[in-house]
């Protein structure tokens, strides 16, 4: 069993919710990064969703755009992020790691050498938003023979079939995105976000997490109440870009989701 | 696997576009088969649109070169100036029958903005068109006959703020509005159906010429030559010939300021496959995978990526590709306009400067055959600033 399953499992006997915020590698800079991913996980995170920068990030919003895009600009690369990993692993960081990336940087990185390479430095699964299963054969391959979780995503606009197909395929968790649209917080979650959950849970008995437009604690504590795990992206990378101290105001911020997903 | 040419295309996006492209292809298909849309299809073609366009002797040109007879096919004559208005036009009519009445649309140089715009017009449909605002600033008069025919222009700053980024912005509007809108996407590139159903409805551009040089000529021509960004225009001279193993066909990209200076948009030069905007293809990019910036003259062409058929007519040898530099696209631009009274699209011009070239080259008694896309009026500010 990996860090994943073994984290879903322990939180379903404690009838919590799982917490999994989302940075951004590389931002605001290198340095406050590698601290931002310990911050967070002493705040009480349950998992971590850490992005690898790209250049066209269509599945993003404002919020993640700019922030991976100073991460670019600070030097960040694909190979730098499976340092990062490693170097939090070293220093003491054991709850699940995934890593949250479009697919161009992981081909030209080599599918085969990367999911070894993500095994090796310590992540426990990947997350690729511009990748359907029906596109995925080669890297879920590549995921299975290194004991990776490949995190599939279902919409909104997904049809019985294709969450049955996901649900199928995905391993870990279901990613499930709550809103029609990119990244990026909502004043309130979505009306139908309920309906969805169930129609996801009707196919699928493995974890159900939620993500995009979750704001503030508030929207985290009603996400927490029908799913398995609350995912906080452009919320949490807002405070950190306006803080004055980065790892200071991540901190606080998790601190208040995690109080609002206890039961 | 769905959607391929060989390995390249598929669909790479986020899930909450699948059932939409779903939803177009079997739209497309139906279309494809229902003879009323068809018909509506032809007569807006010939009524709205003004095809056939021409296909024409360039007798001066061709004396100058001293070489093959080089014809040109009219697509500049097309309704808003370019043979962006085929795709544009069978995109809209499809919207109509899935019920959409919002369409987004990208643009580089203005022409497929402007050909949206206008069918949207047309048809009762409102039109947002994301441009970057580099290609606003090259393309003044382009964005102002959008907005004359109805359209809102969103101006795009992030990257090199040209077609590339044009195009990311224009798909995350239709990922968050996926239910009302229609992403009327311009080139025969993206996420499947969109390189084929876009190559379908610029298709008409090589049946027409392939039967207008058999009636000129009472033979095929021995080389076909068309500029690529996306590839649209080339595709749809290509597919009418691709039967025709006597017909050589060659692609031309945009050289920029030379490959060596890496500010190009030559794809083929450096051929090296990866995902962006949905597709599997030749894309520009770094060796952490990053898209880079590309650079030329002509902002069709100005784009990382190319049509994923192109990539499988290269690698089967069915079709070449090369490119020309700005400043071979602008000496173009300027002995068309001298030789033959026709001011050229910078894009197409790029097609010219390689027709020349090839057309001294070869026997008097052969025939090349170029694809004219679109036509210059949009480029003077940048021809007249290159002087």
């Amino acid at each position: 069993m990996n860090r994943i399953d073994e984290t879903f499992l322990q939180l379903k006997t404690k009838h919590r919710a799982a917490l999994m915020p989302y940075l951004p590698l590389g931002y605001p800079t290198l340095d406050v990064s590698a601290q931002l991913i310990h911050a967070v996980a002493d705040a009480g995170a349950d998992l971590i969703e850490l992005g690898v920068p790209f250049s066209d990030p269509l599945a993003d919003g404002p919020v993640i755009q700019r922030a991976t895009h100073v991460a670019l600009q600070n030097g960040m690369t694909l190979t730098k992020c499976l340092a990062m990993v490693r170097a939090a692993r070293s220093a003491g960081v054991t709850i699940p790691l995934t890593l949250m990336g479009y697919y161009n940087p992981i081909l030209r990185f080599g599918i085969g050498a990367f999911a070894r390479a993500v095994k090796e430095v310590g992540a426990d699964g990947l997350i690729v938003p511009d990748l359907p299963p029906e596109e995925a054969g080669t890297l879920d391959a590549a995921c299975r023979a290194h004991d990776l979780d490949l995190i599939f995503l279902a919409a909104p606009t997904s049809p019985a079939s294709r969450i049955q197909k996901i649900a199928q395929a995905t391993r870990g968790f279901l990613y499930l995105v709550s809103v029609v649209g990119v990244t990026g917080a909502r004043e309130q979650i979505a009306a139908d976000l309920a309906e969805f959950v169930a129609r996801v849970r009707a196919a699928t008995s493995k974890p159900v997490c939620v993500g995009f437009g979750i704001a503030n604690a508030e929207s985290a504590k009603r996400v927490a109440q029908i799913a398995d795990g609350v995912i906080v992206g452009s919320a949490l990378v807002a405070q950190i870009g306006d803080a004055a101290n980065a790892v200071t105001a991540a901190q606080k911020f998790v601190d208040d989701l995690r109080a609002a997903v206890e039961r | 696997m769905i959607g391929r040419f060989g390995d390249y295309g598929g669909q790479f996006v986020p899930e909450t576009l699948v059932p939409a492209l779903a939803e177009l292809e079997d739209a497309f298909n139906a279309a494809r088969n229902d003879a009323t849309f068809q018909t509506r299809l032809a007569d807006l073609s010939a009524h709205f649109s003004g095809r056939p366009t021409p296909l024409y002797f360039a007798k001066r040109l061709t004396e100058y070169c001293g070489g093959a007879k080089i014809y040109l096919k009219r697509e500049d004559l097309a309704h808003t100036g370019a043979h962006k208005i085929n795709n544009a036009l069978g995109q809209g009519l499809l919207a109509q029958k899935m019920n959409k009445t919002r369409i987004v649309a990208e643009t580089g140089a203005g022409q497929h903005g402007v050909a949206s715009a206008a069918v949207c017009a047309m048809l009762g449909l409102q039109c947002i068109v994301y441009m970057g605002t580099e290609d606003m600033r090259r393309q003044a008069p382009n964005v102002f006959r959008m907005k004359l025919l109805g359209a809102e222009v969103r101006g795009v700053d992030a990257g090199s703020a040209t077609l590339k980024d044009a195009i990311n912005e224009a798909i995350r509007d239709w990922v968050t509005n996926v239910r009302t809108t229609h992403y009327l996407l311009g080139s025969a590139l993206g996420p499947h159906p969109y390189p084929t159903m876009v190559r379908e409805f610029q298709s008409v551009i090589g049946v027409e010429a392939r039967a207008q040089i058999l009636d000129a000529e009472k033979r095929l021509p021995d080389l076909l030559i068309a500029c690529v960004g996306g590839g649209s225009n080339a595709i749809g001279l290509f597919r009418a010939f691709r039967g025709d193993a006597d017909v050589a066909m060659l692609g031309v990209e945009a050289g920029g300021l030379g490959i060596e200076t890496g500010k190009h948009a030559a794809r083929f030069a450096e051929a090296r496959p990866g995902v962006l905007h949905g597709t599997y293809t030749f894309v520009l990019q770094n060796d952490d995978g990053q898209i880079r910036e590309t650079h030329s003259v002509s902002a069709g062409l100005d784009y990382a990526a190319v049509g994923p058929e192109h990539v499988y007519l290269f690698d089967t040898e069915r079709a070449g590709y090369t490119y020309a530099t700005d400043d071979e696209a602008l000496d173009a631009f300027a002995k068309l306009s001298q030789l033959e009274g026709i001011l050229p699209a910078l894009e197409s011009a790029h097609a010219i400067a390689e027709a020349i070239k090839r057309a001294r080259a070869m026997r008097r008694d052969q025939i090349v055959l170029v694809n004219l896309s679109g036509r210059g009026d949009k480029d003077l500010q940048t021809v007249m600033a290159n002087q």
